[in-house]
């Protein structure tokens, strides 16, 4: 029988974290097993090369494929400037002259006698990846990286839209119940700011324009994120969005309190380095959005216990909190599983749990809508 | 093989991996069983056979057989263990993603997608010549996307060289690596103008494993997709199968080739149409994606809308319909922001599923939103070419006057099967069947039915080596009979009589605008007389009679007076009326409403 239930995100203050950074394409990496690295160090470099531009040489000078080698004024090799003739005809008499032109710099990469086509490749652009974690260096992944382990807090949240980016932790709101108010922000430049129960957005550009790295909040309103990337987004694969700062929600969509244990462990945080991603894909192969602080006091110290994300089974006495309207959010103990198909509002027949909500009544909810949390 | 007894099916999807189990029995073949389990072609287990045992081994425990031993399937049956046929369908991992390139999009482009939709591929990208893309973006897509195989198609016979040649430049320049299996050479089938095949092999090299089959596109007017299809499917085994964790050894097993879960559905949906003698439209609806396939006039076409579903793509459904496109259907006020709010969160939690009437509402507009914009992409594509020796004229190809959409008949349609959970699993079965008529609008006589457990992939392979007992069990157990939809086309004003009819000893009229239900049990059929009004078409023409026979189900027949197409009033209040009263009238307003 498939888990009914939605594992609950992890939320740690203790665990190993070992960061993949690796090239999208071969390189030199420039650090060794071992080898201690900040969270802004380079570890691995390489060159992409140039766009390639097809010119239709050939086609262009009205001669056959074949012919286009004897037309041209440069060769493989060569370096061209965009505008400059790169093939030519003589035309007759000086007159109908036909002639090619570079319309990018970069070198002549290629000319074809089947296709009578000529390709210059543009001038190729230099990429680096950083370490982002603050660790040791674990692995290295010969010409494409290195693998960075390091011992601190992980929390990931459910959606987050932004790459890679990292600041000092700041709380910037009263409790997890409080939404962003701009007039909190004050100066942040640089930091990744932590509000409780949501933002809307003009709080959300507020907070941008004051050069936050990141803003991690319980949950914002889908017009306050429409409003911030500037778009619907469509399908749930985020991460390459091109908005100023990071945004991570923890709980969901509209507003709601950020979860007291996420809570909790961002505010023990506080003031220190976050390197954190809002990459989230929600297909197979999950990618969630995440914060780590590295907490370099726990180097030596015994190694964190690592209960699995969804380790815990669904039980009587197990906490829960309801992901699914109504009461989406609410906060409970499992009473009861009872084994047998329950017809819910909807008419239809599945499987649920009993949950004593923490605001004092029983409600029956379906497996599929509990999310464990941990305790 | 001579008379098999038993026979067991799996379908390695890309969560769960789903057992049947058909056997002999008195009146012929019956399912037995159905088990289940998630697929484990993902760490830790890297090995898709332990899934396949663990959903076998929970078949075993409901219907009490012994079908597997440690080693795996026990097949050939000896001693009533094990099973005469084992055989498998498989989408994990992805599926199989194709690049499809062609010369021109509209001709040779469009004509290898059929090629590599109907061979139950995912199409990822379509380039051509004249695809408005600058040769670097190409260059750079095809390196992104990393497909599993590619279809290089272009040029009639006799027709243009170059162009394959500069197709061949540009993926030599990308350089495209297989998805799977790093070290090998990524397989492109050559399906172009013969006349280019050598020089093609010339510019390629030895960089990838070239294989050359007929032309898909040998003239302007004639399709030939078979040969590229046949390699498709065999380059799937050989490649893509091959490399995926554990298909080595579960090749070892089944008794015929394992086929990929989208070309086994088409298979069923074809054998469905021949045997019954009718056009079919069948829709799978999952989280992600939407399959539509369709068999008109014999000719077969598939499309995949590979971002409009009910969870992880939900949101998407909502990029391209709009707040509006989804609120319109629904037969209760919601705030803008609400709506967007409950969407998003389904999206981000995907396995939830709806609790309260409101919340299954929404689930059911989306739905009608997703299958109406997925039937609009197949209606795109399945239109024109399809079958060899099927040709759009002449006239058709320069005008590109919606061309072929005359193939897709709605009035012929016969049948049209829905499945995928919003579909399988709607608290009721009638909430299905209206849910079906409001996205497709069937015209004149249409029966509708779903997939009960979504065995259609493996019948569809069952097929291949015996349709005798796919067919049985199709129709006996797989199918449940929703009933049939009788739609009136034409002009008329609202609440004018449009069709007056007898169907068994029962007699009544239809007005325009509205729904109505006579229940017909399923497995029950009766005769019926349909006299539209002059102006009006049930499937016999304007103001002409129809007669026949029409089939129950659990919605029985359903009198569609609302027109086509199907236009909901502007005016709120009077749209939730509407919407509230059709849904009482089709049996389909969900408990309390």
């Amino acid at each position: 029988m498939p888990i009914a239930y939605t594992p609950g995100l992890r939320v740690t203050g203790d665990t190993t974290i070992r960061a993949t950074r690796r090239l999208p394409t071969k390189g030199e990496v420039l650090v060794a097993v071992g080898q201690r690295v900040e969270a802004d160090a380079i570890v691995a470099r390489a060159e992409m090369p140039g766009e390639l531009h097809t010119l239709r040489a050939a086609q262009m000078l009205g001669v056959e494929p074949h012919e286009l080698t004897s037309h041209l004024t440069k060769r493989p090799g060569d370096t061209v400037e965009v505008g400059e003739v790169i093939a030519s005809t003589a035309g007759l008499w000086g007159l109908f002259r036909s002639e090619v032109r570079a319309p990018v710099s970069g070198r002549l990469e290629e000319v074809s006698e089947a296709s009578g086509h000529v390709r210059i490749r543009q001038q190729s652009r230099h990429i680096q990846v950083r370490a982002h974690v603050a660790g040791q260096v674990a692995e290295v992944l010969e010409g494409e990286g290195a693998v960075i382990e390091a011992r601190g807090a992980l929390i990931q949240g459910i959606f987050g839209v932004g790459g890679e980016r990292r600041g000092q932790l700041r709380i910037v709101s009263p409790s997890p119940q409080e939404p962003l108010r701009a007039g909190d922000l004050g100066d942040c430049t640089g930091c990744v700011l932590v509000a409780g129960a949501g933002a809307d957005g003009p709080s959300i550009l507020r907070a941008a324009d004051a050069g936050a790295a990141g803003l991690v909040v319980g949950a914002v309103r889908d017009e306050a994120l429409r409003s911030y990337v500037g778009y619907d987004i469509g399908v749930a694969i985020t991460g390459q969005e091109d908005v100023p700062m990071t945004l991570i929600i923890t709980e969901g969509f509209g507003q709601l309190a950020m979860a007291q244990r996420t809570w909790d462990l961002l505010v023990s945080l506080a003031g220190r380095l976050a390197s954190i991603n809002g990459a989230t894909q929600i297909r197979a192969g999950v990618i969630r959005p995440e914060i780590i602080v590295t907490r370099e006091e726990l180097a030596g110290q015994p190694g964190p216990e690592e209960a699995g994300a969804g380790a815990a089974a669904l039980a009587p006495g197990a906490r829960v909190r309801i992901i699914r309207e109504p009461r989406f959010g609410a906060l409970g103990r499992v009473s009861a599983l009872p084994p047998e198909l329950t017809e819910i509002e909807t008419g239809s027949r599945v499987r649920v749990a009993r949950v004593h909500l923490d605001e004092g009544d029983e409600v029956v909810v379906p497996r599929a809508n509990l999310e464990l949390i941990q305790e | 093989m001579a008379d098999p007894q038993r026979i067991v099916a799996t379908d390695c999807g890309s969560t769960t991996t789903k057992a049947i189990l058909i056997e002999r029995v008195e009146d012929g073949y019956r399912l037995q069983g159905r088990g289940e389990a998630p697929t484990t072609v993902e760490a830790p287990f890297d090995d898709v056979t332990v899934g396949v045992l663990n959903a076998v081994a929970e078949l075993e425990e409901l219907t009490g057989r012994t079908i597997a031993g440690p080693a795996g399937i026990l097949t050939p049956r000896a001693n009533d263990a094990g099973a005469d046929l084992y055989l498998s369908t498989s989408s994990a991992g992805g599926g199989l993603q194709m690049l499809v390139m062609g010369v021109v999009k509209t001709m040779t482009a469009e004509s290898a997608q059929r090629a590599a939709l109907g061979a139950g591929a995912i199409v990822i990208d379509v380039i051509s010549v004249d695809d408005g893309r600058q040769d670097h973006e190409r260059i750079a897509r095809v390196r992104a996307i990393r497909p599993d195989m590619i279809l290089m198609s272009g040029g009639t016979e006799g027709g243009t060289v170059h162009h394959l040649l500069e197709l061949a430049e540009l993926l030599v320049a990308a350089d495209p690596r297989p998805r799977l299996g790093r070290g090998f050479k990524i397989p492109v089938i050559f399906a172009g103008n013969s006349q280019a095949a050598k020089g093609v092999r010339a510019v390629l090299g030895e960089s990838v494993e070239l294989i050359v089959v007929e032309n898909l596109r040998p003239q302007l007017d004639r399709e030939n997709l078979g040969p590229a299809r046949e390699a498709i499917h065999r380059l799937f085994l050989e490649h893509v199968m091959a490399q995926a964790p554990g298909y080595d050894k579960l090749l070892t097993w089944t008794t015929a080739p394992v086929m990929s879960t989208p070309r086994a559905v088409g298979e069923m949906v074809q054998l469905a149409a021949r045997e019954e003698g009718i056009d079919v439209l069948a829709v799978d609806i999952g989280g992600a994606t939407t399959d539509v396939f369709s068999v008109f006039g014999g000719e077969f076409n598939r499309t995949v809308s590979a971002n409009l579903g009910l969870s992880y793509s939900v949101c998407n459904v909502l990029a391209e319909s709009g707040v509006w496109g989804i609120r319109r259907w629904m037969p209760a006020p919601m705030e803008e922001g609400d709506l967007r709010n409950r969407l998003r969160n389904k999206m981000i939690r995907p396995t939830t599923i709806p609790q309260s009437v409101t919340e299954l509402l929404l689930e059911q507009a989306v739905a009608r939103e997703a299958l109406r914009l997925a039937f609009s992409h197949h209606l795109s594509l399945a239109s024109g070419l399809k079958g060899v020796q099927q040709a759009r004229t002449m006239a058709d190809v320069f005008t590109q006057a919606g061309a072929g959409q005359t193939r897709v008949d709605m009035m012929a349609l016969g049948l049209i099967i829905g499945s995928g959970g919003i579909l399988s699993h709607a608290p009721r079965r009638e909430q299905a069947a209206l849910m079906l008529v409001d996205a497709f609008e069937p015209q004149g006589v249409t029966r509708l039915a779903v997939d009960s457990i979504f065995m259609m992939p493996q019948l569809g392979v069952i097929a291949s080596v015996l349709p005798e007992a796919a067919m049985a069990v199709f129709r006996r157990d797989c199918l449940v009979p929703l009933g049939t939809v009788i739609a009136p086309v034409g002009r008329a004003r609202d609440g004018e009589v449009i069709l007056e009819w007898q169907i068994g000893g029962e007699a009544g009229e239809l007005r325009a605008g509205e729904l109505r239900r006579l229940p017909l049990p399923p497995g029950t059929e009766a005769q019926a007389s349909l006299n539209p009004r002059r102006g009006l078409d049930v499937g016999e023409g304007r103001g002409r009679r129809w007669s026949g026979t029409v089939q129950g189900g659990v919605a029985g027949i359903i009198f569609d007076g609302r027109g086509r197409p199907l236009a909901l009033p502007d005016d709120d209040e009077e749209r939730i009326r509407r919407l509230s009263e059709w849904m009482q009238a089709a049996g389909a307003a969900p408990r309390g409403q």
